[in-house]
């Protein structure tokens, strides 16, 4: 599904994939700190973006 | 190809006399020159309404439904493949189904042919590997090759993977180099140009379904797109609700398209819907090793775990 949304021209570093326990508080913070961090770097997006007008 | 048909119309008499199969599924002439339309043919008395020619783009696996009684059908490869994966996906069991298989020399693009015309066409014919298309205006001889559709241009499964009995002789196959240069085009642009591809893709998409209907892997009792409550995805022209349709629809088909065409040979705006199912099946040979609907016995990669399935996407 990432390489497809790839092939379409989204940004890879927007979808992300992880398996985290309920016991693993640190790994979940660090994820999300990761996916965060790079989805900012990427700035708003665009496309697949709905316009209601 | 019109030489196979005596043998379909002698084999599917034969059944249907000696009360094997309750139906055989086939082509039947359309309204319109280069038009064929599925057909189920009840009586001996009807086979003479079967034909088959380089017209039969579309895939007669997706008739093939859950009926009680036994049915034959014609198939060219990729219909077998697709009863293949209706046989693993339980929606047919393999006793229910007796095959004529049609090895098969590639269908031809009418969107293509028709560009070559200012004017409508009103008649068709071939021999061998040669089209005669005429219109009011002129009349064109072509070489069949030449307007084979995108899927039958890399096809490497002519040849039915399973039948009960063959109306012609098996054809080689095509060996490729490269199965997906369409798709390696697409890899090679850059984000924005990649979006900029499907949406001038999907631009003229006039969300009739037609691409859904005619897949032989649509067979959900209720399609996502149809669903109210909760509704998935909007209803309308809006370019992303056509986007999220035609992903969406894709995804669905993956590590299960046999790449048929019917979905292109049914889209009346010419819309090359495979450009999106091309990727998923390209992934799927490249990191599960797998083509969909060559074997019976062999679960599809999306339904089975192995330990050395990759796994580098997950963090």
């Amino acid at each position: 599904m990432g390489n497809l949304l790839e092939h379409m021209g989204i940004e890879k570093d927007r979808l992300h994939f992880s398996w985290i326990s309920s016991a693993e508080a640190t790994k979940f913070v660090d994820v999300v700190k990761e996916i965060s961090d790079k989805v900012r770097a990427l700035e708003s997006n665009k496309k697949f973006e709905k316009d209601y007008n | 190809m019109d030489t196979c048909i005596e043998k379909i119309r002698e084999l599917s008499a034969d059944l249907l006399e000696k009360g094997e199969v309750e139906k055989v599924i086939g082509f039947a002439k359309g309204t319109i020159p280069m038009a064929t339309s599925p057909i189920a043919v009840k009586t001996k008395q009807d086979v003479d309404k079967l034909v088959f020619n380089s017209t039969c783009g579309l895939n007669l696996a997706n008739y093939v439904s859950k009926g009680k009684g036994k049915i034959a059908v014609i198939a060219k490869g990729c219909d077998a493949r697709n009863i293949v994966t209706h046989i693993v996906e339980n929606q047919i069991q393999r006793e229910q189904i007796y095959i004529i298989g049609v090895p098969c020399t590639g269908m031809v693009d009418k969107h293509k042919i028709a560009a070559l015309f200012e004017d409508e066409i009103i008649e068709f014919s071939e021999d061998g590997d040669t089209l005669t298309v005429s219109s009011l205006l002129n009349t064109q001889t072509l070489k069949k090759y030449d307007y084979l559709k995108g899927n039958c241009l890399y096809c490497t499964h002519k040849n039915p993977v399973l039948y009960d009995v063959l109306a012609r002789d098996l054809v080689e196959e095509q060996k490729l180099d490269n199965l997906f240069p369409d798709v390696d085009r697409i890899e090679a642009l850059d984000e924005e140009a990649k979006w900029q591809h499907f949406e001038n893709l999907t631009k003229n998409c006039i969300r009739c379904y037609a691409c859904r209907n005619a897949c032989p892997l649509c067979y959900c009792p209720t399609c996502f797109v149809d669903e109210s409550s909760p509704q998935w995805v909007g209803k309308g022209q809006n370019k992303t609700d056509v986007n999220t349709f035609h992903f969406l629809r894709a995804f669905h088909c993956a590590g299960r398209c046999t790449d048929c065409g019917a979905c292109v040979e049914a889209c009346p705006m010419g819309i090359n819907v495979r450009d999106f199912t091309r990727k998923l099946n390209k992934d799927s040979l490249e990191l599960f090793g797998w083509e969909a609907g060559l074997d019976v016995t062999k679960r599809p990669p999306l339904d089975t775990y192995r330990p050395e399935d990759p796994d580098d996407f997950i963090k």
